[in-house]
């Protein structure tokens, strides 16, 4: 805290320590309303108006930050690349979190066969680097959307797996825990109802974090050509072909790639602040 | 000591044969790995043969018991797009890889460890939060994007650094850097935590006490006991890397291993990807075992907590 901030009302200092949040509101907010926060059609092409810079204007449309290859809006690209974005990291972090947290949890209480089993597989799935799996599963499946969120559900479970199993064994010696077991609770149950609760503040931390990662996989998935596939606007993609126009026209991959960098710094932002508050229970 | 590392070598045989494993299960999610293997315009008859070279005719336990064989065999199969041995083809990509993650290592170690340690001398204050913006920044730039950039202000506007390919040093420099960024901000952020709790202790207290000055204390009591966490997470680092390098590769035309990779899956040679993807994780599991014979090394007390 520098010496100013500590003049300002207190609300004005919370609303400053929780800037990220209302950075990825704002982006959350474009990946929404797209349809009608973008002023043009994000895949209608102009010829006419290809490699364009900022401000261009061409037939009463004005291109706020320039054209690409084939004539259309970087900024109408870039905001409904927001969309393709947030939802597939938001999918495979519920998915991966869901698969993840069973299996630690189921790990961590059932103990046995069953613990040895399971945190072997996760030790495996972790040998491989994350990136690599994906590329060889989205090789193998073949890109697109669905696809996209499964494999990077596939990939990350393992991370959620560790960090429920190691909260689990922590908590699943407790006398209420213990209570409820002999008092007959099922063990989904007691997993459930019991344990859960009490270990989802470091599995948020994970969480958040993990969604910025996830927008970095997705986009450089995308980037590799194994993404959502043309002509779907995704920040991966332009980046790509921003890349063979950046002796020519620098807009198309800066502008995607400033997107993308708000939204995966204000996801670590809020992870790091979440795992301060909640303490390093996490791995 | 012999029993420590005869069960990490243990531990780290079954985690590559796990991979062996899932790799073969992963080609056959789809049932069929001759179409990932034959361009699109293979005839139906292609892929009859291709299918018996391979012996995909075979029931799935007898090709995975050959599948097997042949990783423990060190055969990594031969490319039909390329017509040459996996091996041949890997090895040649392998050098360069090497030498951009080694680049990169070196950016990620030289500027990330004092970073850090700046960070946990000047804890609370400005500078150091200064410090961990920029560090968060180098941490959520996807390196395909700094790369691009770097392109862009030292390649193209400036003209200082070549833009793509290899050759001198001064070709290795952005590669490096883009790669090494994210791993920087995890050598800075590694060792803040490390050399604050370090910090905290007796008996940097009582070095404190007895007058030595912060150079002395960083050189001789600090670095050496916030040792470890660095090691452990060096041996992730190295894997981080390899995967990092299929991007940053193909940013700048790198001719390594990702770049090989991403060339693969176009041209539909799988066998190359299986191979890069296996030697990864190889590389990770060989890494994490040196990672943990190190520790022991180190901090004898790792060694022991296990008898």
């Amino acid at each position: 805290m520098t010496a100013q901030a500590a003049h300002l009302p207190r609300w004005l200092r919370a609303a400053l320590d929780w800037w990220p949040a209302g950075l990825l509101a704002i982006l959350l907010v474009f990946a929404v309303l797209a349809p009608w926060l973008a002023p043009l059609d994000p895949d209608r092409q102009n010829l006419l108006a290809r490699l364009k810079g900022p401000g261009f204007e061409a037939r009463g449309a004005v291109y706020w930050l320039g054209s690409d290859e084939l004539g259309r809006d970087v900024l109408s690209r870039v905001i409904y690349g927001a969309r393709v974005s947030i939802s597939v990291a938001f999918m495979s972090v519920i998915l991966s979190g869901v698969v993840g947290v069973t299996v630690g949890m189921a790990a961590g209480y059932l103990r046995g066969w069953a613990e040895t089993i399971l945190m072997r597989l996760v030790d495996i799935f972790l040998s491989i680097p994350a990136i690599l799996l994906a590329i060889i599963t989205v090789a193998v499946l073949g890109p697109g959307f669905i696809n996209v969120i499964l494999v990077l559900a596939l990939t990350r479970w393992p991370r959620y797996a560790r960090v429920a199993y190691g909260q689990t064994l922590a908590i699943a010696g407790r006398p209420y825990v213990t209570l409820a077991h002999a008092m007959g609770a099922s063990a989904p149950r007691v997993l459930a109802l019991h344990i859960l609760p009490n270990i989802i503040g470091p599995l948020l931390v994970v969480a958040t974090l993990e969604f910025g990662l996830m927008v970095l996989f997705e986009a450089g998935l995308s980037f590799l050509g194994l993404g959502v596939q043309p002509p779907t606007a995704s920040w991966g993609s332009m980046l790509s072909t921003g890349r063979n126009y950046v002796g020519s026209a620098w807009w198309i991959a800066t502008f995607p790639g400033v997107a993308l960098f708000m939204l995966v710094l204000s996801a670590n932002l809020i992870g790091d602040r979440l795992s301060d508050r909640i303490g390093k229970g996490h791995g | 000591m012999l029993r420590f590392l005869l069960q990490r070598g243990a531990q780290a045989l079954i985690a590559a044969f796990g991979v062996v494993t899932l790799v073969f299960f992963i080609q056959r999610l789809t049932g069929d790995p001759t179409a990932l293997m034959l361009p699109e315009t293979a005839t139906q008859a292609d892929i009859e043969a291709m299918r018996a070279t391979l012996g995909l005719d075979r029931p799935l336990w007898a090709q995975y018991v050959g599948f097997l064989g042949d990783m423990a065999s060190f055969d990594l199969g031969r490319s039909f797009v390329q017509n040459a041995s996996v091996w041949e083809i890997i090895s040649s990509r392998i050098p360069r890889t090497l030498q951009l993650a080694a680049g990169a290592l070196g950016v990620a170690l030289l500027i990330g460890l004092p970073l850090g340690l700046l960070m946990a001398l000047t804890a609370g204050r400005t500078i150091s939060r200064w410090i961990m913006g920029l560090v968060l920044a180098c941490q959520s730039m996807p390196t395909f994007w700094s790369g691009i950039m770097m392109i862009l202000v030292f390649g193209v506007w400036l003209r200082w650094l070549p833009s793509s390919g290899t050759g001198t040093f001064a070709h290795l420099v952005m590669p490096s850097i883009a790669l090494g960024l994210l791993s920087l901000a995890t050598y800075a952020r590694i060792t803040r935590s490390a050399v604050v709790d370090e910090l905290g202790k007796d008996y940097v207290r009582s070095a404190r006490a007895r007058g030595v000055g912060p150079g002395r204390l960083v050189r001789k009591h600090l670095m050496r006991n916030s040792l470890i966490p660095i090691i452990s997470i060096t041996a992730l680092e190295i894997s981080q890397l390899l995967a990092g390098a299929v991007i940053v590769e193909t940013v700048f035309a790198w001719p390594g291993l990702g770049l090989l990779t991403v060339q693969s899956i176009a041209a539909r040679d799988f066998v190359v990807v299986q191979a890069v993807v296996l030697l990864g994780a190889f590389v990770t599991i060989a890494a994490n075992l040196a990672a943990d014979i190190l520790y022991s090394i180190v901090d004898p007390r790792v060694r022991l907590a296990g008898q």
